[in-house]
């Protein structure tokens, strides 16, 4: 999994609450079986005024002007800000990787569904949790200052601007050291199977029914 | 000791270990694998050669792209083909039990679980779809996952995992004739709203829903991912044994007796604390239909569409506002003047027999309405639609117009060919009317399965207990 330590970027603004993962992916693209390749088909009923299917060549279809991913002063955002419940829905760990290939690194927002926000540290994405008018705060503050860049500093748990904005955010410790080091969950947990061995010969005991092969 | 939650046992009896910053190894009793999800899991254990820590632990099905036509002609779209041989190689690769396309056991992969005994009480069991909350309903902790969550599972049998609060929703009292388990869950999540229950696992308790049968209880849990929360469950009783005893993968003999004395225990204690409650009266729930695109946006059968004028939170109003623009729809309009274009009766929430038998006994007699265009009945499993068969319920739809189809996902989540057009309306018993859900443009309102085929045989949505009263035949086969 890639680092994540510090970003400057642009933030852009999607003024939605509960934008779903079907939202995010739909779900003709879910049938690659690939893990990569799902950065055109971001948001993609919304950022197209055409139906997308899967192999089109996306270069030629026509965007949705309206749609705040495709107006001009947000190219190359990496940082995503948002309102409630982002992220809810299906499971589809593709949402998370739609918007790492596109290029968001980080996503803002006051609150994030569980499975979402949970898949989210697994691909190197930062989601950060603030408060609703601290969020409302930057949606200001991004729209008012075109190409304004924040920079989000996981060491430090700040997100800082030149405007002499600072806002300190808030994340669990394990959740952060994974991302700081882009350490294997899988390793992790395998460096305890003695005592995953240990808690299966207990159980054999208690539950043998389960260990019916 | 301090009395404990139902979700407090279930999770204590599964911790490996406790990590120093909070989180717990938390072991995995059971995984449950489809296509979709499953891909990118079996590559990363090949990148990194790992192996399933026990195979035994997982069955596979393939559900979201399986076609519900024409099954013995394989797969028509070449990408959704890809999709299922890969999970039938990967299955066979590691030695994955798989019910494949052509298997009499396949099905939505959390209406086989049950029905296999694949699931059962006392147990952790994940999979990578958020409707897993689904096998809750037995006494299960069962929550969705992402995909390097579905490796890490099928690597380790363990997640990294930290303990969610717990909430209790308890409906009090019985439910009107009528009224189901699809509208108890829409009516909560209408109160808690869609993110409710974030951060929370949900044991839903009170006379009602102990009332219910297993079918009615699996689409209650199934829905608690749609008022946010991961896992949703519902106490072990005789229901749940009954149900259990003789399954297939349900224990026998001597370790039957042993394992129902073990799941008796999993209830939540008598003064156990709840960091939340919410309490309904049974007795004031009315058939639900939802109006917008998130299933929070519900209204009872007799009431008009909102006015999001009358709403003060301006991000909600917003909500409000872009959701009937999508969905066609006036503020305060009734909803049971709207007309239908599609009914799908299926999906994981509601493809169980008992849905199927709830569906046939409205159109039983009756016909299809001209203005529906289409009306699909899909079982949850081939299991299910054979025993359909075997009580002709397939005839009363096939009579009346419906199509009946193959078991899978379809219409919910429009994976396969089985999709709205744009601007179609449609009668659904699935659980999610997102902008999109079920084919670009079309426009989902959720509804039970006596609701769905009210609104099959009429051509618009209509309190189904109206026509309960008066059976299809006494009226001549006429449409009421």
């Amino acid at each position: 999994m890639e680092k994540f330590t510090k970003l400057s970027a642009i933030a852009v603004p999607l003024d939605r609450a509960n934008v779903d993962t079907d939202a995010i992916i739909p779900k003709q693209f879910l049938k690659s079986i690939k893990r990569s390749g799902f950065g055109p088909n971001l948001f993609d009923e919304w950022r197209y005024l055409d139906h997308g299917e899967p192999g089109m060549d996306n270069s030629n279809r026509p965007l949705n002007p309206d749609f705040v991913l495709n107006q001009p002063r947000y190219q190359g955002a990496q940082i995503l800000l948002a309102w409630d419940n982002f992220g809810c829905g299906s499971s589809r760990e593709h949402a998370p990787w739609a918007l790492e290939d596109y290029g968001i690194r980080v996503i803002i927002a006051p609150s994030f569904a569980d499975i979402f926000y949970n898949n989210c540290f697994k691909n190197g994405l930062l989601p950060i949790v603030l408060p609703e008018e601290i969020v409302d705060e930057l949606f200001k503050l991004v729209e008012a200052n075109e190409g304004l860049k924040l920079t989000v500093d996981l060491e430090q748990k700040t997100i800082t601007a030149d405007t002499g904005l600072k806002i300190n955010f808030e994340l669990d410790e394990f959740r952060r050291h994974c991302l700081l080091e882009g350490l294997d969950e899988i390793g992790l947990t395998l460096a305890h199977a003695d005592e995953i061995c240990q808690y299966e010969e207990k159980q054999k005991k208690i539950t043998p029914w389960l260990f019916n092969e | 000791m301090s009395a404990k939650t139902l979700y407090d046992k279930l999770w204590d009896s599964h911790e490996v270990r406790k990590n120093d910053d909070g989180t717990s190894l938390l072991y995995i009793d059971r995984q449950l694998i489809h296509e979709v999800t499953s891909p990118q899991a079996f590559e990363g254990l090949r990148l990194a050669n790992r192996k399933p820590w026990r195979v035994s632990a997982n069955l596979a099905t393939p559900d979201h792209n399986v076609p519900t036509t024409n099954r013995a002609e394989g797969i028509a779209d070449p990408i959704s083909k890809i999709q299922v041989e890969t999970l039938d190689k990967n299955c066979h690769d590691f030695g994955i039990t798989e019910f494949r396309m052509d298997d009499i056991r396949q099905g939505i992969v959390h209406v086989i679980g049950p029905e296999q005994g694949a699931t059962l009480p006392g147990m952790t069991l994940v999979c990578g779809d958020s409707h897993t909350s689904t096998h809750g309903a037995f006494g299960t902790l069962a929550f969705g996952v992402g995909t390097s969550e579905v490796e890490h599972v099928l690597a380790t049998l363990c997640l990294i995992q930290k303990k969610s609060k717990n909430m209790l929703v308890r409906v009090d009292g019985q439910l009107k004739p009528g009224v189901t388990a699809k509208d108890i869950i829409l009516a909560i999540i209408g109160i808690i709203g869609t993110a409710g229950g974030t951060g929370y696992a949900i044991e839903f308790a009170g006379e009602a829903i102990r009332s219910l049968s297993m079918e009615g209880r699996m689409t209650i849990s199934n829905m608690a991912i749609e008022a946010g929360a991961r896992a949703g469950m519902i106490a072990v009783d005789d229901t749940t044994i009954e149900y259990v005893k003789g399954k297939t993968y349900a224990p026998k003999g001597g370790q039957w007796e042993m394992a129902v004395q073990y799941w008796k225990n999993f209830h939540s204690d008598e003064g156990a604390d709840f960091d939340k409650e919410v309490i309904l009266d049974a007795s004031c729930i009315e058939p639900q239909v939802t109006w917008g695109t998130s299933p929070e946006m519900t209204i009872a059968i007799n009431e008009r569409i909102p006015d999001p004028q009358q709403e003060s939170d301006a991000v909600k109003k917003e909500g409000m506002k872009a959701a009937l623009k999508y969905m066609g729809l006036e503020a305060g309009t009734p909803i049971n003047e709207m007309p239908v274009d599609v009914v799908f009766i299926g999906s994981c929430t509601n493809s169980r027999i008992e849905d199927m038998r709830a569906a046939a006994e409205i159109v039983r007699g009756r016909k299809v309405a001209d203005n529906v265009q289409q009306a699909l009945v899909v079982p949850g499993s081939g299991l299910i639609k054979q025993q359909a068969e075997a009580e002709g319920l397939d005839k009363i739809f096939k009579e009346a117009g419906f199509e009946w189809r193959e078991p899978g996902c379809s219409m919910c989540l429009a994976m396969n060919a089985d999709r709205l057009e744009p601007g179609q309306r449609c009668a659904s018993t699935s659980n999610r009317n997102f902008e999109g859900r079920q084919g670009q443009g079309g426009r989902t309102h959720l509804v039970s399965p006596a609701m769905a085929a009210a609104a099959a045989v009429t051509g618009h949505f209509i309190d189904a207990s109206q026509l309960a009263a008066t059976s299809g035949s006494d009226v001549s086969g006429s449409t009421v």
